[in-house]
C-alpha cells in the first residue's frame, strides 16, 4: 500500500523542485487539454511560452512582460513576507486599489500644478493608502483576534465599491462629459509614471519591485526581523520564548504587505492604467498570491515567478487571439499552475512509502 | 434599410465634422478583429457583438478573416491587446466596450493605417478611430410601456450598470414610459458596478424583487436577472437585454432589447474591401434596425402588446422621442419645455434623474 510519511525536515531537493515539476506538469496536461480542443498543443504551448520572449513580436511584448510581472513582484514580496510568519493577507486586491485611489487623489488633487515633487508624494500616498487599508485586518487582529484571512479579503470587495465612488464621483474628470473615470494622468506630466526607456516597459513600478526583491532579500537573510519572521512561521512558541512580539509582527506584515501593494496600485494608475475606472483593478493582488508562492516564497524566487506568471498572461493572451483559444481554457492552465504546485509541494514535507510500515526511524 | 442615408442622417444629426478622407484603394483581404469585455457565450453584449462578427465572415467569405479575443479587461491590458492585434496584421479592430476608449486611442496613435472602431464611446482623437453606438433608450420606452401596464404593485425595478449616460438615459426612459400609462408608479434603481457578473446581477434582481418589485429592467450584460425572475413562478417579469435572451420566454421574458450589430459591421468591413472607408460616428436605433424589440410573449394581455408596439412603430416613424417635454429633472428643475424633444448632447451626457426617480445617482 502507497502511504504518504511526513518527513523529518522539509526536502530541500523538493523545495527546489517542486515549481520546475508544477510547470512542466501544467504543460504535459494543458497541451492535452489544447489537443482535445483541437488545436496543436506544441503551437499554443510555444506561443505561450517561447513567442512573447523571442516570437516575431518580442521587441514589443518583452516590456510587456515586465509591465506586467512589476506589480506581481512588488506585491507578492509583501505577501510573502507575512505568509512566512503564518499571517495571512488576502486582501492586497483592496490594498493595491486603495494604494492608487489615495495616490490619484493626492496627484489630482493639486492638477494642473507643475512640480517635480509631486510624484514623490504621490508615490508615498499610494504606500499610506495601502498600509492603512492593511492595519484594518491587523488591527482587528490584535485587538479581537478577527480572522484576517475574511476581514482582509472581505474589505477587497469594499476597496472596489470606493474605486467605483472614485471613478464616478469624487475623482471623476469634469472633461469627460459626464462619464466615469479620472482625469487620464498621461496628459499630466508631473504626476505621471511614463516608461523610462521607451520600448522597455520600465517605469518606476518596475524599478521599485526590482529593488525591493532585493531589499527584501537582505531582511529574510540578514536582518533580526527577517530571522523573527521566520521563526515567528516555523515554531511560533519558540518565536514567543525568544520575545518576539506576535503583535508588532502582525503589525509589521500586513503593513509591509500593504504598503507595497499600495506602492504597485499606485505605479499602476499613473503608469500603464492611466487613471481610476472603475474597473482599474485587474486581480493583480489574488495572482501574487500564487506568484508568492510558486517563487517559494523567496524574493528572488518570486522575481522568477513573477516573469513566469507575466508570460502565461502575455502568451495565453496571444494564444487566444492567434490561435483562437477561449479565454477560458487559458485561465484553466494558469489554475492548473497552482494546482499541481501545491499537489507538488506535498512532496517537500512528506514522502511516499511502500507499505504498512510503522517505522519513519532514519533517513531524512 | 439603407445604411448610406443612415450614415448620412446621423452625421447632420450629431452635425460632426470628420477629419478623415476615404481610403485611396479597395483591399483584396481583410483581417478584421474584436475586442470584447466579456466572454462570447455571455448571451447578452457581447455575444451579440460576435453574432456580427460571425455575420461579417458570412457575407465575405474567404475576403476576410477574423479574430477576437474574449474577457479583455478595461484599462492596461486592452492596451496590450490592441497593439498585439495591430501588430499581428489586423485591419480593422472593433473595440466593443465602452472602458476601451483611452486605449483604442492610444494604440490608434501608434498604428494610422490600421482603423479602428470604439463602441459606445465619444473620443476619436486620430482620423483612424470611428466610434458607433445604439440607442437603447428607444427600446426602453417600449420596455417601460410594458412595465407600467403590468406591473400589480406598481414598483418597477432597473438594474443599472454604471451611472454613465448610455445608463441614465435608459433609465430615464423606461421610467417616463411607465409613468405615462400608469400615474401611479415607482421605481426602484440598484447599481452592480459591472457589466458581467451573474452572481452581483441576481443578488442586485433580488433585492429588487424583495421590495416588492415586480417587473424588472437589467442593463447588465447577463441572463442572471431573468433566472432570479424565474424562481418568483410567474409573479415577475423582465426584458432580455442586449440579446434576445429567448430561453426565459414566454415569461419571465415578455420582451427585449436585442443589439442588432450585424450590419453596421458587414457595412464597415465592406467600406474597407471596396475603398469606401471613412472616419464616422454612428448612434442609430429603431429605425436604422440597430436596435431591435424582441418577440412580445403572449404572458403579456392582448391591449399592452398593442401599446407597445405602437410606442415600437411611432419611435420607428419618428412621430415619437422617447424624451419629450415638459420634462423636469429629479431636483425639480426644467429640462425639456412643453413639446421639446431632447437634443442628442443632453442625452449623450445625462448624468440626472428625471422628476418622480428616487434615490440618489452613485457620486
Amino acid at each position: 500500500m502507497l502511504r504518504l510519511e511526513k518527513r523529518p525536515t522539509p526536502s530541500r531537493f523538493w523545495l527546489y523542485a517542486t515549481p520546475v515539476v508544477a510547470v512542466v506538469l501544467t504543460m504535459i496536461v494543458g497541451g492535452i487539454l489544447f489537443a482535445l480542443m483541437g488545436k496543436n498543443p506544441f503551437e499554443v504551448i510555444r506561443t505561450i511560452f517561447w513567442d512573447p520572449v523571442f516570437g516575431e513580436f518580442a521587441f514589443y511584448l518583452r516590456g510587456q512582460l515586465l509591465v506586467k510581472a512589476g506589480p506581481l513582484i512588488l506585491i507578492a514580496i509583501g505577501l510573502a513576507l507575512g505568509f512566512r510568519a503564518g499571517i495571512w493577507n488576502i486582501g492586497a486586491e483592496g490594498q493595491y486599489i486603495m494604494g492608487a485611489v489615495v495616490g490619484a487623489s493626492v496627484g489630482l488633487a493639486v492638477f494642473p500644478t507643475d512640480n517635480r515633487l509631486i510624484f514623490p508624494v504621490m508615490v508615498l500616498a499610494g504606500a499610506f493608502g495601502g498600509w492603512a487599508w492593511a492595519m484594518i485586518p491587523a488591527i482587528l487582529k490584535t485587538r479581537f483576534n478577527t480572522n484576517e484571512i475574511l476581514v482582509s479579503l472581505m474589505l477587497v470587495y469594499v476597496a472596489q465599491t470606493i474605486l467605483a465612488k472614485a471613478a464616478t464621483g469624487f475623482l471623476k474628470n469634469p472633461e469627460g462629459m459626464g462619464f466615469p473615470g479620472s482625469r487620464n494622468f498621461s496628459s499630466y506630466p508631473a504626476a505621471a509614471n511614463p516608461e523610462l526607456i521607451a520600448g522597455s516597459g520600465l517605469h518606476w513600478g518596475g524599478v521599485t519591485a526590482l529593488v525591493t526583491a532585493v531589499l527584501a532579500y537582505i531582511l529574510l537573510s540578514r536582518h533580526i526581523a527577517g530571522y523573527q519572521i521566520k521563526l515567528a512561521g516555523q515554531a511560533p512558541r519558540a518565536a514567543r520564548f525568544h520575545g518576539v512580539s506576535p503583535t508588532r509582527l502582525v503589525m509589521l506584515c500586513m503593513g509591509l504587505s500593504g504598503a507595497l501593494a499600495g506602492l504597485a496600485g499606485l505605479f499602476e494608475v499613473t503608469g500603464p492604467a492611466g487613471q481610476i475606472s472603475i474597473d482599474f483593478n485587474t486581480g493583480y493582488g489574488f495572482t501574487a498570491i500564487i506568484v508568492a508562492f510558486l517563487g517559494r516564497l523567496n524574493p528572488l524566487g518570486i522575481v522568477l515567478a513573477g516573469f513566469l506568471m507575466a508570460l502565461t498572461y502575455v502568451g495565453g493572451e496571444m494564444a487566444s487571439t492567434n490561435l483562437g483559444l477561449p479565454a477560458a481554457a487559458i485561465q484553466v492552465f494558469q489554475g492548473m499552475l497552482l494546482f499541481f504546485l501545491l499537489a507538488v509541494d506535498v512532496l517537500t514535507n512528506y514522502r511516499f512509502r511502500l507499505g504498512a510500515g510503522a517505522a519513519s526511524a532514519g533517513a531524512k | 434599410m439603407n445604411r448610406r442615408t443612415l450614415l448620412a442622417t446621423a452625421a447632420l444629426g450629431l452635425s460632426l465634422a470628420f477629419g478623415g478622407g476615404a481610403q485611396a484603394a479597395g483591399m483584396d483581404k481583410v483581417k478584421a478583429c474584436f475586442v470584447y469585455v466579456g466572454p462570447i457565450g455571455d448571451g447578452g453584449w457581447t455575444f451579440q457583438h460576435h453574432q456580427g462578427a460571425l455575420a461579417v465572415k458570412e457575407k465575405f467569405g474567404d475576403k476576410v478573416e477574423i479574430q477576437y479575443q474574449e474577457s479583455v479587461p478595461e484599462g492596461a491590458d486592452a492596451e496590450r491587446v490592441l497593439t498585439q492585434m495591430a501588430l499581428g496584421g489586423c485591419n480593422i479592430i472593433f473595440t466593443t466596450s465602452f472602458g476601451y476608449m483611452d486605449a483604442t486611442n492610444a494604440v490608434a496613435a501608434k498604428f494610422p493605417d490600421v482603423k479602428f472602431e470604439h463602441a459606445t464611446g465619444f473620443k476619436r482623437e486620430h482620423p483612424n478611430v470611428s466610434t458607433y453606438n445604439a440607442r437603447f433608450y428607444e427600446g426602453r420606452a417600449v420596455q417601460g410601456t410594458i412595465a407600467g401596464m403590468m406591473t400589480k404593485s406598481n414598483k418597477i425595478g432597473y438594474i443599472g450598470s454604471f451611472p454613465i449616460p448610455e445608463v441614465m438615459n435608459g433609465i430615464n426612459s423606461y421610467y417616463l414610459a411607465a409613468k405615462k400609462v400608469n400615474p401611479n408608479v415607482e421605481l426602484s434603481v440598484v447599481w452592480a458596478f459591472t457589466w458581467f457578473d451573474p452572481a452581483k446581477e441576481a443578488d442586485a434582481a433580488k433585492a429588487l424583487i424583495d421590495q416588492g418589485v415586480d417587473v424588472i429592467a437589467a442593463h447588465t450584460d447577463s441572463t442572471a436577472p431573468l433566472a432570479e425572475a424565474a424562481k418568483a413562478g410567474g409573479a415577475v417579469i423582465g426584458f432580455g437585454q442586449a440579446s434576445d435572451m429567448e430561453a426565459y420566454k414566454p415569461s419571465p421574458r415578455v420582451s427585449s432589447i436585442i443589439d442588432n450589430w450585424a450590419p453596421y459591421y458587414v457595412e464597415r468591413v465592406g467600406a474597407l474591401l471596396d475603398g469606401t472607408y471613412e472616419q464616422s460616428d454612428i448612434w442609430a436605433g429603431i429605425a436604422g434596425g440597430e436596435v431591435l424589440i424582441g418577440e412580445i410573449t403572449d404572458a403579456v394581455p392582448a391591449e399592452v402588446k398593442a401599446a407597445a408596439e405602437k410606442v415600437r412603430d411611432d419611435i420607428a416613424a419618428g412621430t415619437f422621442h422617447p424624451f419629450t417635454g415638459p420634462i423636469k429633472k429629479q431636483d425639480g428643475s426644467e429640462w425639456l419645455a412643453e413639446g421639446a424633444t431632447a437634443p442628442d448632447g443632453d442625452l449623450l451626457g445625462m448624468d440626472f434623474f428625471v422628476e418622480g426617480i428616487k434615490g440618489d445617482i452613485p457620486k
